[in-house]
């Protein structure tokens, strides 16, 4: 048996079929996948995302702290509430985990880690952490529920009172506040707007059936995936994980080396890679029959087996009817590779993530 | 509870297998599988003239999650893949035993059908797998 969040028993009772996912029980999917990935681009869905981790760091330095600890800078947090994300580095470079850090007060931060990497990264953050004086706690008695697509809001603000509806829908994009004892973020992993809402475990199954009622859809871990690789989002041990770097993880964009004077670990690694950059991450659509699975094949057009790079993550895409994935791939200019999919040489075409976003193709 | 027709014959990893007027066979997946399976979006069925052995991986059936091989339940010659499931890959979902068959094939001579079980069987197979 694996670890459960306060929503197994609902899960049991709402019929989901449940898999191991990274060491917990969690709901792959309730009726169907498409059904449920739909539900998110058309209207709202609910998802458990009790698993990860709400890590609270406390102290009169914590903003320090997190300018050494995370690749991203923390300074760009200047106004209460607002949300970052951020990768966290080894000193090669590797990434740790990727996360959200809320900025709620000076001597208050709080991350959202992901489930598979808890327990190392609550490692790493106190070991780093003693150094500033950081109290790191685990908030174990949140739940965490992801209240996706372009109902979702409204939807979720008919749950609180008027003051606390009215604050929630005054959030605007990748902030976070307490309304009641909840805490509400206008964040997500689906393409889509919407809130992340932590809140306390026991008011979890009451607010989902509350959710369920007012027609938002039960939504599985597999509705999650190909939602967030429609939106061109990585998944933390696919397509990145402690042998890669954000440059070649399709995660520049995350990392701050200005101020060139903020030491953060991994930065020296990176400054090296960045002056001999080789791999990049891209984005495929598959455009011959089948679909592309993580750890396929590709095969970059050139001389030489150092051509070849791999599929990070693949599936089919509900939203466009057709295979889409990321790929890690030698650097250069990229139109047309082929991916070898059980012995046959299939035609995909290099595109820029996200597929999909607020419900529209991108490509 | 899944539905398990009685007039075919199921093997240990959820094919079935009914027998047609000429003499050949054909073959599917059951309905617990597509069930566990989830929503089928892809579906590669074999050539027409492929010889496959018992046991032999000839179909591949790809959910959203995942892709699985079908295993061919008797030796013998395809006589034709679903031409179908190209288009509706659906139809293994949603009529697994009918319009969403995979392949039909002409059994060898001496084809083994030792491993074929009975619908009775199965049921007890599948009471079994989910205890």
């Amino acid at each position: 048996m694996g670890r459960r969040t306060p929503l197994f028993e609902l899960h049991q009772e709402l019929g989901a079929r449940i898999v191991d996912f990274g060491g917990w029980d969690m709901p792959v999917q309730y009726s169907s996948q498409i059904g449920e990935h739909h539900a998110v681009r058309r209207a709202a869905g609910v998802f458990d995302v009790s698993h990860m981790c709400a890590v609270d760091l406390k102290g009169a330095r914590v903003r320090q702290f997190l300018q050494h600890l995370l690749a991203n800078d923390v300074a760009k947090l200047k106004v209460p509430g607002k949300a970052l994300y951020s990768c966290m580095l080894n000193e090669a470079g590797g990434v740790l985990d990727d996360l959200i850090v809320y900025f709620l007060s000076e001597s208050w931060f709080r991350l959202v880690v992901n489930a598979g990497t808890r327990d190392k990264d609550l490692a790493w953050i106190r070991r780093v952490g003693q150094q500033f004086d950081v109290e790191a706690t685990e908030r174990v008695d949140l739940a965490i529920l992801a209240i996706q697509g372009p109902e979702a809001r409204a939807k979720a603000a008919g749950l609180m009172s008027t003051t606390a509806a009215t604050a929630a829908m005054g959030l605007g994009p990748f902030f976070g506040r307490e309304v009641d004892d909840w805490f509400v973020a206008r964040t997500g992993y689906t393409g889509e707007d919407g809130f992340e809402v932590m809140l306390p475990a026991s008011e979890a199954a009451r607010v989902w059936r509350e959710l369920n009622a007012a027609g938002v859809a039960s939504c599985g871990l597999g509705a999650r995936d190909t939602l967030r690789l429609e939106a061109g989002m990585n998944l933390y041990g696919n397509d990145m994980d402690e042998s890669t770097h954000p440059f070649e993880s399709g995660l520049a964009w995350t990392v701050a080396m200005q101020p060139g004077e903020r030491r953060f670990i991994g930065r020296e690694a990176l400054e090296k890679a960045q002056a001999a950059p080789s791999r990049q991450l891209v984005g495929l659509i598959l455009e011959d029959r089948g679909v592309l699975r993580s750890h396929q094949k590709v095969l970059v057009p050139g001389p030489g087996a150092e051509r070849a790079g791999c599929i990070t993550s693949g599936t089919f895409s509900p939203t466009l009817e057709r295979s889409i994935g990321l790929a890690r791939v030698p650097v250069g200019a990229l139109q047309q590779v082929q991916v070898d999919i059980r012995g046959k040489l299939l035609n995909a075409r290099v595109v820029k993530p996200p597929f999909v976003r607020f419900g529209k193709s991108m490509i | 509870m899944s539905n398990v027709p009685a007039d075919l014959q199921y093997t240990k990893t959820h094919e079935w297998v009914r027998t047609l007027p000429d003499g050949t066979v054909e073959i599917g997946i059951t309905d617990h599988a597509q069930h566990s399976l989830g929503d089928l979006v892809f579906v590669e069925v074999p050539e027409t003239g492929r010889t496959v052995a018992l046991g032999e991986p000839c179909a591949v059936v790809e959910s959203v999650k995942a892709a699985s091989d079908v295993y061919s339940p008797v030796a013998g010659e395809i006589t034709l893949g679903n031409p179908l499931l190209a288009a509706e890959p659906e139809a293994v979902n949603n009529d697994p035993y009918g319009k969403g068959w995979l392949m039909r094939l002409r059994p060898t001579k001496a084809a083994a059908s030792g491993e074929l079980m009975p619908a009775a069987e199965y049921q007890k197979l599948l009471l079994t797998e989910a205890g």
